[in-house]
C-alpha cells in the first residue's frame, strides 16, 4: 500500500466534513491525515487528505466521494509534481546544557522556537513528512513532552490551479 | 398557482406548495410533534393525499412500492425522534436496491437541536450512509429550493433515497413561496450518455465472442430499458439472465431467457455466466449473492460494465469495458453500433452454437421441485397465483423461501411486474410495499407473496389498506418457520433448529394457531382465507381474485420442510451449484 493525497474541492456547507469522513469509515479506508481550510472561493472549500491503500481502492474511494452532492473535484497530487507541507508544534525538554544543542538542530531545520521556558522550548516547524520525521529523530535523545502536528495540505506545482474550473460551476461565485 | 408570490405564507404551507409543485400526488405518513404545522395545510391540498399508515417503516415501503411501480419519486412523512428512525430500514431498503424516495421528517426546532430536546434524534447523521443525500432545513425561505433539489436528486441518475428533515421553527416561520427555476447543483452531474468509443470498444468485443451472456441487473427496469434490451437480445440471440432485481426486464417466456442468477439461480443462467468468455453487465453490480465466491467468478469471462453509477464498474470484478451511462442510451447505441458494424464491415458475432448449448442446459435442468406426499407445496402455490393472476399483476415478495419461489415460479413477462428487497433483504417489504404499488396502480390486481415471520413484522398496514380502500391480495406462505434460515440449519447446521419454529399450528396437530391469520384479516377488515389442500387452490385463489373492495389475506398452510433449489452455498464457487440437497448436475461433454 502507498500513500496517495487527495486534494478535494466541496461546498462550504454543514455537515461536508461529516460526509466525507462517514464515506472512509463506511467504505473502510483509513485516513492517515485530513486538513480542511477554506479556498480564494468562499464558497468552496478544500480538504486534503491522505489515504494509504492500493491503486484499485483507491479508485473507488475517489468514485465513491465524487459521488457526494458537496464533493465538487477530486485531483490526486504526486508528490514529484506537487509541494507537500505539514506545521509540527513541538514542545522539547531543555536544559542549560542541552539547550544550545537543540537550538542547533532547530537552525539546522530551518525551524524556529516560539515558546521558551525555563526547562523547555516549543519549536514550529513545517515541512514534508520526511523532513519532519528526520527531525523529530535529533530531537528525541532530548525529550519531547508534547507535539501538536497538522494534517497534509498539498498543492500542485505550476500555474495551473485546480479551482478554475470549478468555480465557474458554482453559482454566485466569479473566477477572478 | 404561480411559481412566485410576495404573498406571506408559513414554512408549512411553503412545503405543501412546494411538493405539489414536485407532482407529488401521494404522501405516506404519519403526523407527530415536529412535522404537525406541516400536517395542517396538508389537510387543505387538493392535490395530494396523505395516507394514514400505522407504522413510520410501512410509510418508508409503500413510498417504494409507489415508486417501483410508477417510476416516479415515491414520499413519506414522519416526525422528528422515533418516527424518523422507524423510517430507517426503509431508506436502507431503498439505498440498496436505488429506489427514489424522498423521505421528509420533522425535527425538533432549531434551538433545541443538539440539546438532547424531546423526541430529538440526529437522523441526518443516522442516516447519512444510507441515503444519496440529506438536508437539514432551519430557515423558511430554504424550503422551495431544497423540496426541488431533493426530487430531483432522488429520481435522477442512478435513483434513491433523499432525507429532507426540517426543524419546527422553519415550518411556524414566515416566508414567500418561490419555486426555483434551476437548481444550484454544481457537484451532482450524472453521465448519462454513453462515450461512443466505449460503445464502439463494446460492440468490437460482442462481435468477437463466441460464448457472450446479457447480465442484466435492476438499472434496466430502473432506465426503463426493456425495449432496447429486447431489441439487443433479438439482433444478437446472445441468451440473457434477469437478477433478482431484473425480473421482468426481459420476458421469462423469451427462448432466449436462462432465469435467474446467484445463489438460487437456475443452472443455466449460473452455468452460462460460469462457463461465458464475455459478460455484456446491464445495470448489474455483481453482488455476492450473484458472484458467489468472487475469484471463480465466470472465469473465463471479459467483462463490458454499463452502469450509470461509476463506482459500481470495477468494485467488485475489474470491467475490460468501462461504460459510464444510462442504460436504455447504452444498449440503443450498442445496437446501432452493432447494426452499423454487421452492415459496413460485414463484422457480427455467431454464437449458435453455445445458444444451443444453453437451450439444451435449460431444458435439461428446467427450475422444479417435488411435491410433498401429504400437504401442499408452497411452490404449487406461487404458481397457481401466477397463472390465474397473470403477468398484468404485479407481485411483491418479503424476503426468505417465498421470495425465490415468488422469484422463480411466478412468470415475469413485463418489468416493474416485480417487487422486492433485493439488497437490504428486508423481511415485512411484502405488505407495506404491495400496498404502495396498489396506491400506484389503482384498479389493478397487487399480490404480495409474503412469509408467516415476515408477514407478522408489518402487516399492521393490513389497517391502513382497509380503511383506504387500497384491495391488496397478500398471500400469506405459511409454514410456522422462519424456512429460509431453517434451511441453512438442515443443510448446515445437522438440522438444529434453533429459533427458527414459529410453534403454531392447526389443532389437527396439536398445536394452536397463534396467530390465526383468518381471524386476525378478519380483525382488520380484511377477507381471510384458508387453503391447505392442493384440491382448493385454484378456488381459493379465483375467489381472492373476485374481492375487489377490500384487502384479502389468505392462509396457504404449506409443508415446512420444502427447501429452495437450485442453491450455490454462501461463499462457494458457482461451480458447485446444486440442484437438490447433495445433488450437483451432470455436465454431458457436449452441454459445455
Amino acid at each position: 500500500m502507498t500513500a496517495h493525497t487527495l486534494s478535494v474541492l466541496v461546498e462550504n456547507t454543514p455537515g461536508v466534513l461529516a460526509r466525507v469522513s462517514s464515506l472512509f469509515m463506511r467504505r473502510g479506508f483509513n485516513i492517515d491525515s485530513l486538513a480542511v481550510g477554506p479556498t480564494e472561493i468562499p464558497e468552496i472549500s478544500r480538504m486534503t487528505i491522505v489515504v494509504n491503500v492500493d491503486e484499485l481502492p483507491l479508485e473507488q474511494v475517489t468514485k465513491q466521494l465524487n459521488k457526494l452532492i458537496n464533493v465538487l473535484k477530486i485531483v490526486e497530487l504526486d508528490s514529484s509534481s506537487a509541494v507537500e507541507r505539514e506545521l509540527m508544534l513541538i514542545k522539547v525538554k531543555t536544559d542549560p546544557q542541552t539547550r544550545g544543542q537543540v537550538l542547533e538542530t532547530v537552525n539546522l531545520f530551518r525551524a524556529k522556537v516560539v515558546d521558551v521556558a525555563t526547562d523547555a522550548v516549543t519549536i514550529e516547524a513545517t515541512g514534508d513528512a520526511g523532513k519532519l520525521s528526520a527531525m523529530l529523530n535529533v530531537l528525541e535523545p532530548f525529550g519531547i513532552r508534547e507535539i501538536a502536528q497538522s494534517g497534509r495540505v498539498a498543492i500542485g506545482r505550476g500555474s495551473r490551479s485546480i479551482t478554475d474550473r470549478t468555480l465557474r460551476a458554482v453559482p454566485g461565485t466569479q473566477a477572478s | 398557482m404561480t411559481d412566485q408570490t410576495s404573498e406571506q405564507l408559513t414554512g408549512a404551507q411553503s412545503l405543501v406548495q412546494a411538493l405539489e409543485h414536485a407532482g407529488v400526488d401521494t404522501i405516506f405518513g404519519i403526523p407527530g410533534g415536529a412535522i404537525l404545522p406541516a400536517y395542517d395545510p396538508l389537510f387543505d391540498s387538493e392535490k395530494i393525499r396523505h395516507i394514514l399508515v400505522r407504522h413510520e417503516q410501512g410509510a418508508g415501503h409503500a413510498a417504494q412500492g409507489y415508486a417501483m411501480v410508477t417510476g416516479r419519486v415515491g414520499v413519506c412523512m414522519a416526525t422528528s425522534g422515533p418516527g424518523a428512525t422507524n423510517l430507517v430500514t426503509a431508506i436502507a431498503d431503498a439505498y440498496m436496491d436505488s429506489v427514489p424516495i424522498v423521505a421528509i421528517t420533522g425535527q425538533v426546532a432549531t434551538h433545541l437541536i443538539g440539546t438532547d430536546g424531546f423526541q430529538e434524534a440526529d437522523i441526518r447523521g443516522i442516516t447519512m450512509p444510507i441515503t444519496k443525500h440529506s438536508f437539514l432545513v432551519t430557515s423558511a425561505d430554504e424550503i422551495p429550493r431544497v423540496i426541488a433539489e431533493a426530487f430531483h436528486i432522488a429520481g435522477t441518475g442512478r435513483p434513491g433515497p433523499v432525507l429532507v428533515d426540517i426543524a419546527k421553527d422553519a415550518l411556524q416561520a414566515m416566508t414567500t413561496f418561490r419555486w426555483p427555476t434551476e437548481l444550484a447543483l454544481p457537484g451532482y452531474r450524472p453521465t448519462t450518455r454513453p462515450h461512443g468509443k466505449q460503445v464502439r470498444e463494446a460492440a468490437r468485443l460482442i462481435a468477437a465472442a463466441e460464448r457472450p451472456v446479457l447480465y442484466v441487473g435492476g438499472g434496466v427496469i430502473k432506465a426503463d430499458a426493456s425495449a432496447e434490451l429486447a431489441m439487443l437480445a433479438e439482433l444478437t440471440q446472445i441468451p440473457v439472465v434477469t437478477t433478482l432485481m431484473a425480473r421482468g426486464a426481459f420476458p421469462d417466456s423469451h427462448e432466449l431467457h436462462l432465469g435467474m442468477p446467484g445463489m438460487h439461480g437456475t443452472v443455466a443462467a449460473v452455468a452460462a455466466l460460469q462457463k461465458s468468455d464475455l459478460l455484456i453487465s446491464l445495470g448489474a453490480r455483481f453482488d455476492d449473492r450473484v458472484t458467489g465466491h468472487l475469484p471463480s467468478f465466470a472465469p473465463l469471462a471479459k467483462v463490458i460494465h454499463a452502469d450509470i453509477d461509476p463506482a459500481e464498474i470495477s468494485k467488485n470484478r475489474t470491467a475490460d469495458v468501462p461504460i459510464v451511462g444510462d442504460c436504455r442510451e447504452v444498449i440503443a447505441d450498442l445496437v446501432v453500433m452493432l447494426r452499423k458494424q454487421a452492415d459496413d464491415d460485414d463484422v457480427r458475432g455467431d454464437y449458435s452454437a453455445w445458444k444451443a448449448q444453453m437451450l439444451a442446459v435449460k431444458a435439461k435442468y428446467p427450475v422444479g421441485y417435488d411435491k410433498p406426499a401429504t400437504g401442499l407445496a408452497p411452490q404449487t402455490v406461487v404458481e397457481r397465483i401466477s397463472a390465474i393472476a397473470g403477468p398484468e399483476a404485479t407481485y411483491v415478495a418479503g424476503v426468505g423461501q417465498h421470495q425465490m419461489w415468488a422469484a422463480h415460479y411466478v412468470d415475469y413477462e413485463r418489468p416493474r411486474q416485480w417487487l422486492n428487497s433485493g439488497g437490504a433483504g428486508t423481511m415485512g417489504y411484502a405488505v407495506p410495499a404491495a400496498m404502495g404499488a396498489q396506491v400506484g396502480l389503482p384498479g389493478s390486481v397487487v399480490w404480495a407473496i409474503d412469509g408467516d415471520g415476515c408477514f407478522q413484522m408489518t402487516n399492521q398496514e393490513l389497517a391502513t389498506c382497509a380503511l383506504e380502500g387500497i384491495p391488496v391480495k397478500v398471500a400469506v406462505i405459511y409454514n410456522s418457520s422462519l424456512g429460509m434460515v431453517r434451511q441453512w440449519q438442515t443443510l448446515l447446521y445437522e438440522g438444529r433448529y434453533s429459533n427458527t419454529d414459529l410453534n403454531t399450528g392447526p389443532e389437527s396437530i396439536g398445536a394452536r394457531r397463534i396467530p390465526d391469520f383468518v381471524k386476525l384479516a378478519d380483525a382488520y377488515g380484511c377477507v381471510g382465507l384458508r387453503c391447505d389442500s392442493e384440491a382448493d387452490l385454484d378456488a381459493t385463489i379465483e375467489k381472492a381474485m373476485a374481492i375487489t373492495d377490500r384487502p384479502v389475506v389468505i392462509d396457504f398452510v404449506v409443508e415446512r420442510d420444502a427447501m429452495v433449489w437450485p442453491m450455490v452455498h454462501g461463499g462457494a464457487s458457482n461451480d458447485d451449484i446444486q440442484i437438490a440437497r447433495d445433488l450437483a448436475p451432470v455436465w454431458d461433454e457436449e452441454d459445455i
